[in-house]
């Protein structure tokens, strides 16, 4: 069942064995059923092709017994089916007393983690393993979905409103996050990281996240994991207007008039981006109001002041 | 004049053929559609033949990430608003109703003209759709807000979107008054004699896929029109203050049913066929109308199992999972008389009969897919991946196109006049057959791996890359399921010219649109015809024949 494999996913929570047990009882019934439909189609279609002895073809209206036979039957499948599956889900939905708080927003295109001790992360997550989970979830634009497949765990994450799932992972290593709701055009880029690890290398991971940092090191953080350089990004075919060497200048805007880029319009076109658009480009960048707290929007102003007009290859 | 009468015609078999042709030319767009979403899942990012040149002359024909998510948008919005559905219920309804019921047309022929002249519009806003800034809808066939009703969240929700409603509306209206006429034809205008128990069951069928639209349309067309409101007047139904959730429970409301209202007429159509074609009356007439009735009730009980992860309330899930594994009651039912009809029947390997037992084979596989994406922590795995596109193009690809060409071969005399080529029908059979299980019964397998569906780069995950070759012969049999089709048109247009003058009744079968013309006139039958049997009745007669035609026969035995 290894990734070797492939067929299919790592089984890393508790649920995932009980999924799959579901999962093969069914295909254990479904397949006989299919199977033994086909077969017979395949048997008539041979035995009885131009069937000779014409005459002899007993015309038959129906047989009460049989169709009750095929209807009590398979009911009485189908209600284990659904009886087991029922049983499964309602600890599904349950989480259980006593488990950890994480909180995730989904935005286009990633995931924005939060610890229950503070620490953000993006698009990765790191939980200590053989400890219940639960995620408390929210979207910024539109529906998307956190799935993680190892874990056999998905929910969908709504605008608006809070959903919630759980899971309690059983073995060490990192299990990758899809969004399984399709949420525009780089639905296939959202993807993140859970990183399931040990008690104590949790511990230390999380007293490594505490160091103190500068506001223009922590807005440099924001840039990045915020995905700004994606479009704000030094190249001719970029969708954001350039940032290099921009503070203090006049930008001309889309509305033909100019600005001065000081602080609070760096500001305000961060929370309220469609305010005043640079000439050139299109007010496509999602606002921030609400997203990100004062000290954030300073600290990425900060960063922002930092950059010069000829930007360090970076890669 | 002239021109204009038959063009406008309020005769009942042209606006039917007026369906068939239309929804041919969509079918078309939808499978070139289907096609290239293939190809770029195969081939990421690479020039896409044929279009990709006309389409994206800068980038060297590769298409974008935004044409990706337009084109599936598009599959799933035309193969299902503008081809089985208009199919199934324009086509067959149209055409067959009357004739199966002995009547001279439907009951409001005007209403009826109405019902197709519409489409068009809704085709044109469809198409139009392309031509506006940021390109055509994008947000999926679903359509979920706020993907949908945000302007900024995808291109095609800048003014695509509000196209792809207008489209959708109107084909709702189409379709609502069709259903109109449908329900109240089959009610009021039963030649004498044809009591309930005596008609057809592609009769029963499309009465009752009418009556799920009656009820059904109604609600998606008002969520439609909420959603226009949220994007034109600027109210917030579905926004993040409003309940976005509201859209998918006024969707799959109709949605979902709209599955039924593509198989039901199918599995009407297949019943017939295999019973005229094995020589032998179909097994069960009673417990498949009931079983008919029970998915037709039953079908409105089910949507939310569309929402097993969105959120809802949980105990909604299990009453919604409930309901949905009982459906399968009614379905089963049906598979095991078709079964049991084929039992010490004498087959005959006709091109409708191999697609009617090919339906049987392929709607099994689908129905009973069905039953894991009912088992809810099964499906909270399932959800959105292509597990959930292979079973429901089982369904519609193996259930519904499959009874569609049973229908074709089966009634193309009837509808023609002319009789169409068996050995070219029969390898039609074949390679569809073949083709359609290399192309869905995999994507089972890429569900389970984990491969969300709606992704336009599946390599970019790393661990989906060993999907890539499972991906790339997917495609290969999806296009060659596509070329294969060629010889399905060329029977078609060979046929209508070139084929043999088709006999009144050349499956000597026993239901009365056999005692029309081949085609049958305006008005249908010469006399008014007296129902005096049931539809399946197939034993031997000491005049010679094997059938008992349901009617007093107007013509004697050949």
């Amino acid at each position: 069942m290894g990734n070797q494999l492939n067929l299919f996913p790592e089984n890393a929570s508790t649920f995932a064995s009980q999924v799959d047990y579901i999962y093969l009882y069914l295909l254990l019934v479904c397949a006989v059923f299919a199977l033994g439909v086909v077969v017979a189609i395949v048997y008539f279609s041979i035995k009885y092709r131009r069937n000779p002895t014409h005459t002899a073809i007993q015309q038959v209206e129906g047989n009460m017994m049989l169709e009750i036979t095929w209807s009590v039957v398979p009911l009485l499948i189908m209600l284990t089916m659904f009886g087991w599956g029922a049983w499964l889900y309602m600890r599904m939905v349950t989480p259980p007393k006593g488990a950890l708080d994480y909180y995730v927003v989904g935005k286009q295109w990633m995931w924005k983690l939060q610890h229950p001790t503070g620490q953000r992360e993006i698009n990765e997550l790191h939980v200590p393993i053989n400890q219940p989970v639960r995620l408390t979830l929210t979207s910024e634009d539109v529906i998307h979905d956190f799935f993680v497949p190892d874990f056999r765990m998905k929910r969908d994450v709504v605008p608006g409103r809070y959903t919630e799932c759980w899971f309690e992972a059983t073995k060490i290593g990192s299990y990758r996050i899809e969004c399984a709701q399709y949420c525009g055009t780089k639905h296939s880029q959202m993807i993140g990281l859970v990183h399931v690890m040990s008690q104590a290398d949790y511990d230390k991971w999380l007293s490594g996240n505490l160091g103190a940092e500068t506001a223009d090191a922590a807005g440099k953080k924001l840039f990045e994991g915020n995905r700004c350089d994606t479009c704000h990004k030094d190249a001719p075919d970029a969708r954001g207007a350039p940032l290099w060497g921009v503070y203090g200048t006049q930008v001309a805007l889309r509305d033909g008039s100019t600005v001065l880029a000081d602080d609070d319009y760096l500001r305000e076109s961060i929370l309220h981006s469609t305010a005043k658009v640079v000439a050139g480009f299109e007010p496509i960048m999602p606002l921030y109001d609400g997203q990100l707290t004062e000290e954030q929007v300073l600290q990425l102003v900060a960063y922002i002041k930092t950059l010069k007009a000829k930007p360090k290859e970076t890669q | 004049m002239k021109l204009l009468a038959r063009v406008f015609s309020t005769d009942h078999k042209v606006i039917g053929l007026q369906f068939f042709w239309s929804g041919l030319l969509m079918a078309l767009f939808g499978a070139l559609s289907a096609m290239l979403i293939r190809w770029q899942l195969a081939w990421p990012w690479s020039e896409m033949p044929v279009v990709g040149g006309l389409v994206f002359p800068k980038s060297g024909g590769v298409p974008s990430p935004e044409f990706y998510s337009a084109l599936f948008t598009f599959h799933g919005t035309v193969m299902i608003f503008f081809v089985v559905i208009p199919l199934l219920t324009g086509w067959l309804g149209n055409y067959l109703i009357p004739l199966l019921i002995g009547a001279r047309d439907m009951a409001f022929p005007v209403l009826n003209m109405i019902s197709y002249w519409i489409m068009p519009f809704a085709m044109a806003s469809l198409a139009i759709g392309f031509c506006v800034e940021g390109g055509s809808a994008q947000a999926g066939w679903t359509s979920y807000p706020p993907l949908a009703t945000l302007t900024s969240a995808t291109p095609g929700s800048l003014h695509g979107q509000t196209w792809w409603l207008l489209a959708i509306v109107l084909a709702g209206i189409s379709s609502t008054l069709g259903a109109v006429n449908y329900v109240t034809t089959v009610v009021k205008l039963r030649a004498k004699g044809m009591g309930w128990l005596r008609m057809p069951l592609t009769v029963w069928a499309l009465f009752l896929a009418a009556c799920i639209q009656l009820a059904g349309i109604p609600v998606l067309t008002s969520g439609g029109i909420l959603q226009l409101s949220d994007r034109v007047l600027g109210s917030g139904f579905y926004s993040a203050s409003g309940s976005p959730l509201l859209w998918q429970h006024l969707f799959w409301f109709y949605g979902h049913p709209a599955v039924y209202v593509v198989i039901l007429p199918a599995m009407g159509v297949v019943s017939d066929v295999l019973s005229v074609h094995a020589r032998k009356g179909v097994f069960g007439y009673k417990p498949m109308v009931f079983s008919l009735l029970g998915i037709t009730l039953l079908g409105f009980m089910v949507w939310a199992h569309h929402m097993f992860v969105s959120g809802m309330n949980p105990a909604l899930g299990m009453a919604f999972g409930v309901a949905t594994t009982l459906i399968a009651l009614p379905s089963g039912v049906k598979v095991f008389n078709w079964l049991a009809t084929l039992w010490g029947a004498r087959l005959q390997l006709t091109s409708a009969m191999l697609f009617a037992l090919g339906f049987v084979a392929l709607f099994i596989t689908g129905g009973l897919s069905g039953l894991w994406l009912a088992c809810t922590p099964v499906d909270v795995y399932m959800h959105d991946t292509y597990f959930v596109v292979a079973h429901f193009h089982f369904i519609v690809f193996g259930g519904s196109v499959f009874g569609l060409f049973a229908a074709f071969y089966h009634w193309f005399p009837k509808m023609f006049g002319r009789m169409l080529d068996e050995r070219l029908g029969r390898a039609h059979f074949v390679l569809t057959f073949v083709l359609a299980v290399g192309v869905f019964l995999m994507m089972h397998q890429l569900g389970l791996a984990g491969m969300p569906r709606r992704i336009a780069d599946p390599t970019v995950y790393p661990s989906l890359r060993h999907l890539v070759p499972l991906n790339v012969s997917i495609t290969w049999c999806a296009l060659l399921l596509g070329a294969s089709q060629v010889l399905f048109l060329a029977n078609l247009f060979w046929s209508l010219w070139r084929g043999p003058r088709a006999p009144r009744n050349p499956w000597k079968a026993a239901s009365l649109e056999w005692e029309a013309d081949s085609p049958p006139p305006h008005g249908n039958f010469g006399a008014q015809p007296e129902v005096e049997r049931g539809p399946y009745e197939y034993d031997p007669r000491t005049d010679g024949r094997d059938f008992q035609p349901q009617a007093v026969t107007l013509f004697p035995p050949a």
